[in-house]
């Protein structure tokens, strides 16, 4: 008994019983659900409620009206400007993510509509190296600020991102200034900037764009905050609270405009962008 | 007291203590010992000047953490007249890890006194102080106050110097509960919007997005033996090496010497030290600082506070 309820226990049992494919285990209540169940829901799960990390394009087909989703500034491509190489070299770390997920940074941009309200966005993608900064996911955020500025439409920045690229060094830390600088620019045509935060939104990502949207919405349950909670723990030599650096948590500490769940998404951002863009 | 001092100086140290020692004996200056001592000298500075030409990334990651390095509230008192510390957030607390204050700097060969804002992380030196300027680690709360700060320098129309020198803002439950991220973000939004030139030095560590939030300056100066990086080498290797002891290795592959990113154009300016290092004699130190400062404040003084604007956001959305 005692043996099942370890967590290895369990993690190795759920392994052994699950068939390839069908079905996916929960890891927030590690209840098993099947897959296309669990599709049908947006990548919610039905039991806990836990919203899955999803992938830019999905989070995409979820927001737009449907087909008017175009991706904008595909023409920039990640460089290893410091030919970086921890246990991998980074190039190497590039390509594999780029084959396992089909994208080229760990950010798409782009413009759609939400019904019929054209607006520009940056959609980041925690498959691809974590959603982390460099350089291109830096620019694309701040070329989707400056495409807004011009052409007079509001931004939507959906942020899941363990934060800098360490692999890019000073370069990632100074995405942070970069995007906080267009986000000033475009602050000065009143139209609004909503960033919505899904699981995890850390580090030099929520300590730059993601923290200044006019409206800041959360994803339930994701975690949010400037240092990981094993830092946390390292330094304070203490268990952090339950739901520490959650959304609720940070709903609670005023951090946060609301936590709106993936199935309404949609329609509070329509709801938002109609009372605050003046027409 | 307790020598304090780095692996690679303690060759550097033996010789110094063996010059200190004849010294002391030599009181009644035997023509000999004299020459001993010259001698002794010589070789002492010899030999740093070996060991400084070859010096590693790893190592001058150490001489930014030297427990002797000037800090913050050191180099105020070398180049500063008349420095008033202003105090607290308005909101919650005053922390003490950020001080600032106006002061006038001062200039020896004109005579002109130049008011500025400055304003930097402050490190303790003895345990105490440690504690109380919590290592140099700001909670939300110093941001805000040097927001508050940059908006008074702002409304007045005097300069801001900020010294960078932390090893990254402080990971803790309260700083979470009372928003690090946003506090951080908001303070380079502030930063980059004053309309009056800003030039901001990293004296010591520039730790991730907890130094940064005070080096978002028109021009950005890196002292010669400090660094610079979106992580530290430590963090680094445990995170992406996954093994601590890959440490040497990690600060050179982050590139985070002065050397290095002015190499890679991230900086515009190294600021000499004196042999050994800033510690090794800190009105040295403090005199090269001080006058590279008002250098690029001059330079800034030529522009007006919309172009000072523009310049900033410009630089910083050019990487």
């Amino acid at each position: 008994m005692l043996l099942f309820n370890s967590k290895k226990g369990k993690k190795e049992q759920g392994k052994l019983t699950i068939p390839e494919g069908l079905w996916i285990k929960c890891i927030s209540c590690n209840e098993i659900i099947y897959k296309k169940e669990l599709e049908r829901n947006l990548d919610v799960c039905p039991k806990c409620n836990y919203h899955f990390r999803i992938s830019a394009q999905r989070r995409a087909g979820i927001i737009f009206d449907e087909g008017s989703f175009k991706r904008l500034f595909e023409d920039i491509f990640p460089e290893d400007i410091l030919s970086f190489s921890d246990t991998k070299k980074y190039k190497d770390r590039l390509k594999e993510d780029s084959e396992k997920t089909g994208l080229v940074e760990s950010v798409i941009s782009g413009e759609g509509l939400i019904d019929n309200i054209r607006v520009a966005c940056s959609i980041f993608d925690f498959n691809f190296m974590g959603g982390s900064m460099g350089r291109v996911a830096g620019e694309k955020v701040a070329k989707t600020f400056e495409y807004a500025t011009m052409e007079r439409m509001p931004v939507i920045i959906f942020a899941s991102s363990g934060g800098a690229r360490m692999q890019e060094g000073i370069f990632s830390l100074m995405q942070m200034a970069e995007t906080v600088a267009m986000i000033s620019e475009y602050k000065k045509i009143s139209l609004p900037y909503i960033s919505v935060l899904s699981d995890p939104t850390m580090g030099g990502v929520s300590a730059s764009f993601a923290s200044l949207g006019d409206i800041i919405i959360a994803e339930p349950k994701a975690l949010i905050g400037f240092a990981g909670p094993r830092v946390i723990e390292k330094t304070i030599h203490q268990n952090l609270p339950e739901g520490f650096q959650r959304s609720e948590f940070l709903l609670e500490h005023g951090m946060i405009d609301m936590i709106v769940e993936r199935k309404d998404i949609k329609n509070t951002l329509r709801d938002l962008l109609s009372i605050l863009i003046n027409e | 007291m307790a020598f304090q001092y780095l692996d690679f100086e303690k060759p550097i140290i033996e010789l110094e203590q063996r010059i200190e020692e004849l010294k002391t004996f030599n009181l009644s200056n035997v023509a000999n010992v004299g020459d001993e001592i010259k001698n002794l000298e010589l070789k002492r500075n010899r030999l740093v000047k070996d060991i400084f030409e070859k010096i590693n990334n790893w190592e001058i990651t150490q001489l930014s953490r030297h427990p002797l390095r000037p800090y913050t509230m050191d180099y105020i008192e070398l180049i500063t007249d008349d420095f008033i510390e202003l105090h607290g957030d308005r909101g919650f607390m005053d922390d003490k890890s950020i001080i600032g204050g106006f002061c006038f700097l001062k200039d020896g060969e004109t005579g002109k006194r130049q008011k500025v804002l400055i304003i930097g992380h402050q490190k303790g030196r003895n345990t105490k102080d440690k504690m109380c300027r919590n290592f140099g680690m700001p909670h939300p709360e110093g941001y805000r106050k040097a927001q508050r700060l940059f908006k008074l320098a702002d409304r007045y129309k005097i300069p801001i110097v900020s010294l960078v020198d932390t090893p990254g803002a402080y990971p803790g439950i309260g700083a979470e509960e009372r928003g690090q991220a946003e506090a951080i973000a908001t303070t380079i939004d502030v930063l980059l919007n004053v309309s009056v030139p800003v030039v901001s030095i990293i004296i010591g560590e520039g730790g991730s997005g907890g130094a940064l939030a005070l080096a978002a300056g028109n021009r950005v100066l890196m002292m010669e033996y400090s660094t610079y990086s979106v992580i530290s080498p430590e963090g680094c290797a445990s995170i992406l090496y996954k093994d601590t002891s890959k440490t040497e290795e990690a600060a050179n592959s982050l590139k985070i010497t002065a050397r290095d990113l002015f190499g890679l154009k991230v900086i515009d300016e190294i600021i000499s030290e004196p042999l050994g290092g800033a510690h090794k004699n800190k009105a040295e130190a403090a005199s090269n600082l001080k006058n590279s400062i008002i250098g690029n404040l001059e330079d800034l003084a030529r522009k007006d506070g919309e172009s000072l604007r523009t310049d900033r956001i410009n630089k910083f959305r050019n990487f």
